[in-house]
C-alpha cells in the first residue's frame, strides 16, 4: 500500500517536471491551450524574449539572493547563539524583521535611485525579505540542540570551533533547511515584480500580459513560476526529510 | 591518583562546592552522593574543568589539570552522563572514535579499538558498527556513551549520573557490567549519583556530600556503621541500614564448619539475600557452595551478629 502512495507521487512529480520543461522549451506546443486567452487575431505565445533565458536568469537571480541570504542569517545566527553575542540577539532580531516588513516594491522603489535599472535593486529586495525565516529557523534551531549532547561534545574534549563544525551545524541544519525553503519559495514568486524595474525574469512575461490585456501571457510567466515553486519546494521538502530519516533527533 | 586540593565554587557568593579535599586512588571506584544541590556534580565537573574552581586545585598524578589546555586535558578524561549525549548524526563507531580522532589516532588503531570496546561492551561489532543512535534501545545507548568515554584509555573516567536514564532491571545490569569492565581496564572511576543504594554496590570508597561540604568520605561499610552526621544517617536509609550493611558482604566470609539442611547458596551471595532465604525459608543456617563443592554453611546467628551495631 505505502509502496504505491510513493509510485503515485513519484509520477506526478515526473509529469510535472515533464510539462515544465516542455513550457519552458517547446512553448508553441501549447498554443492551443492558451489560445482561448489570447486577444483575437493577438500573438498566443510571448516572444520578445525566449522563455527559456527568461526562467533562467529568473532563477539565478533567486538563487543568488537566497545564497547571500542563507550565508548573512546564519552567520548572524551562529553568531547571535555563542553566550558572548547573546547581548545581539534583539537587535538582529528587529534588524531582519525590518527586512521582512518593508514590502519588496518599496525596497525596488528606494534601490533604484541608488542601484539603476535592472537586476541589482532586485537582488537587494529578494536578500532582504529572504533573511528573517531563514535566520528566525537558524536561531531555533542553534537554540534547541540536545543538552546532552552538547554537553558530551564539551566534555570529551571538542573545541568551539570543532562543535560548531561537527556537532551543531549538522544537528541544526534541518531546520535551518525549513527556513530556506521558506525563504526560496518567497523569492520566487516576488522575483517577478523585479521586472517592474527592468530585471531579466519571468515576470517580464505577466507584466507584458497584463499591458496588452493578454491573458495568456499572464497564464504562461505564472504557470511556469508556480511550477518552478512547487517543485523547488518539494525537492527541499526531500531533502529535509532525507536528513531527518538519517539521524532521526527526534529519537534522543 | 587523583587529588582534589580544597577546591570551591561560588556563585554569586554562595559556595556550591566548599572547600572540598579528598583523594582517589588508582583503579578504584569512588562515588560521590548526596541530595540534588549538594554539589556533587559541581564538584565532579571541575575536574575536567567545565566548571572552573573558585579556588583550590585538582592534580591527577601529580600534574595539576590547569596545566594543561581545557581540550586536550578533557581528551585524557573520560565522561559519561544520564542520557548518554551520542551525537544522533554519527554512527555508533564514529560516536566511540570521536576522542581518539581528535587525538589523531591512525585509522586501523581506532577501527580495532572501537571493535574491542563494542565486544568488552557486549556489543556484536558487526551488527553494531554502522548502527545509528536512534536504532538501539536505552541500555544499550548508555553503553556506547561509557565505551565512548573510555575509547582513549583516559586516565580517568567522570560518571554524572550514568545510570539514571534506565530502568531498574537495565540498570542492576549496567552496574554490574560497568564492575566488570572497571576490573578488567583496572580503570580510575569517579561517579556521581544521588542513589546511596547504587553508590554502595558500586563504591570502592563513598564520598557524601551535603550543601557543598564534603561531610563523610570512606568505605560503603563505614558510611553505613559510622555515620558522621544526621544527614549520612538520613542518606543510608535510618532502619534500612542493617540490611544495607549486610548486602556489602559475600556469605563466604562467613562460613563456618558444619552441615546444614535444605538448598544451598553460592559462595557471593549477599549476607543480606542470605538473611532473606533464612527467613522464608525458616531455616537457622545455609549451606554454601562454590563451583559445585559444599565449602559448609552460614549460620543465621553469624548474619545477626554482622548486623548491629559493633
Amino acid at each position: 500500500m505505502k509502496k504505491n502512495v510513493i509510485k503515485w507521487s513519484t509520477i506526478v512529480r515526473v509529469l510535472l517536471v515533464v510539462l515544465l520543461i516542455s513550457l519552458v522549451v517547446m512553448p508553441t506546443w501549447f498554443s492551443w491551450a492558451f489560445k482561448p486567452f489570447a486577444p483575437e487575431n493577438g500573438p498566443i505565445i510571448y516572444e520578445r524574449a525566449s522563455l527559456l533565458s527568461l526562467s533562467l536568469s529568473h532563477l539565478g537571480l533567486v538563487a543568488l539572493a537566497s545564497i547571500a541570504a542563507t550565508l548573512v542569517a546564519v552567520s548572524l545566527a551562529i553568531l547571535v547563539t555563542r553566550p558572548s553575542g547573546s547581548a545581539f540577539l534583539p537587535l538582529s532580531r528587529t534588524i531582519t524583521n525590518m527586512g521582512q516588513t518593508f514590502p519588496p516594491v518599496a525596497v525596488l522603489a528606494l534601490a533604484v535611485p541608488a542601484l539603476g535599472f535592472g537586476t541589482g535593486p532586485t537582488l537587494v529586495a529578494l536578500f532582504l525579505y529572504g533573511l528573517l525565516p531563514i535566520f528566525e529557523n537558524a536561531i531555533t534551531g542553534f537554540s534547541t540542540l540536545p543538552p546532552a549532547t552538547m554537553e558530551a561534545a564539551r566534555g570529551l574534549g571538542l573545541s568551539r570551533w570543532q562543535r560548531l563544525i561537527r556537532v551543531e551545524i549538522p544537528l541544526a541544519l534541518p531546520v535551518i533547511l525549513t527556513g530556506v525553503r521558506l525563504s526560496v519559495v518567497i523569492a520566487l514568486g516576488t522575483a517577478t515584480i523585479g521586472s517592474t524595474v527592468a530585471a531579466k525574469t519571468l515576470g517580464e512575461v505577466i507584466i507584458a500580459g497584463l499591458l496588452t490585456n493578454n491573458t495568456a501571457y499572464v497564464l504562461q510567466g505564472g504557470l511556469i513560476v508556480g511550477l518552478f515553486a512547487v517543485l523547488i519546494y518539494d525537492a527541499l521538502v526531500q531533502l529535509e526529510a532525507l536528513l531527518l530519516a538519517k539521524y532521526s533527533i527526534s529519537n534522543d | 591518583m587523583i587529588e582534589i586540593d580544597k577546591i570551591s565554587k561560588l556563585y554569586d557568593g554562595v559556595a556550591a562546592v566548599d572547600e572540598v579535599s579528598m583523594t582517589v586512588d588508582t583503579a578504584t571506584i569512588t562515588v560521590i552522593v548526596g541530595t540534588s544541590g549538594s554539589g556533587k556534580t559541581t564538584l565532579l565537573r571541575m575536574i575536567n574543568r567545565l566548571v572552573e574552581p573558585t579556588s583550590g586545585e585538582v592534580r591527577i598524578n601529580g600534574k595539576s589539570t590547569h596545566s594543561v589546555s581545557k581540550t586536550d586535558l578533557r581528551r585524557r578524561i573520560g565522561y559519561a552522563i544520564q542520557g548518554h549525549g551520542l551525537f544522533p548524526h554519527y554512527t555508533v563507531a564514529r560516536n566511540i572514535a570521536i576522542v581518539p580522532t581528535l587525538l589523531g589516532w591512525s585509522s586501523e588503531k581506532i577501527a580495532d579499538r572501537v571493535d574491542e570496546l563494542l565486544s568488552l561492551f557486549a556489543l556484536e561489532p558487526d551488527q553494531y558498527r554502522d548502527r545509528f543512535p536512534a536504532e538501539l534501545s536505552g541500555g544499550q545507548l548508555q553503553r556506547v556513551g561509557v565505551a565512548r568515554a573510555l575509547a582513549s584509555r583516559p586516565d580517568l573516567l567522570l560518571m554524572d549520573e550514568p545510570f539514571g536514564a534506565l530502568d531498574p532491571i537495565i540498570r542492576a545490569q549496567a552496574q554490574i557490567d560497568l564492575r566488570r569492565i572497571q576490573q578488567a581496564l583496572g580503570s580510575t572511576i569517579m561517579l556521581v549519583t544521588h542513589d546511596m543504594e547504587e553508590a554502595m554496590q558500586l563504591g570502592d570508597r563513598v564520598a557524601v556530600m551535603d550543601q557543598g561540604r564534603l561531610v563523610q568520605y570512606g568505605t560503603p561499610a563505614e558510611i553505613i556503621q559510622k555515620p558522621a552526621t544526621e544527614f549520612v544517617v538520613n542518606m543510608v536509609g535510618g532502619v534500612d541500614r542493617s540490611l544495607r550493611l549486610l548486602s556489602l558482604f559475600p556469605v563466604s566470609d562467613f562460613v563456618e564448619e558444619g552441615s546444614a539442611e535444605g538448598e544451598s547458596v553460592e559462595a557471593n551471595t549477599s549476607l543480606r539475600d542470605a538473611l532473606s532465604i533464612c527467613l522464608w525459608t525458616g531455616r537457622d543456617a545455609l549451606p554454601v557452595v562454590q563451583d559445585g563443592s559444599l565449602l559448609g554453611r552460614v549460620t543465621l546467628d553469624a548474619i545477626r551478629k554482622r548486623a548491629a551495631i559493633s
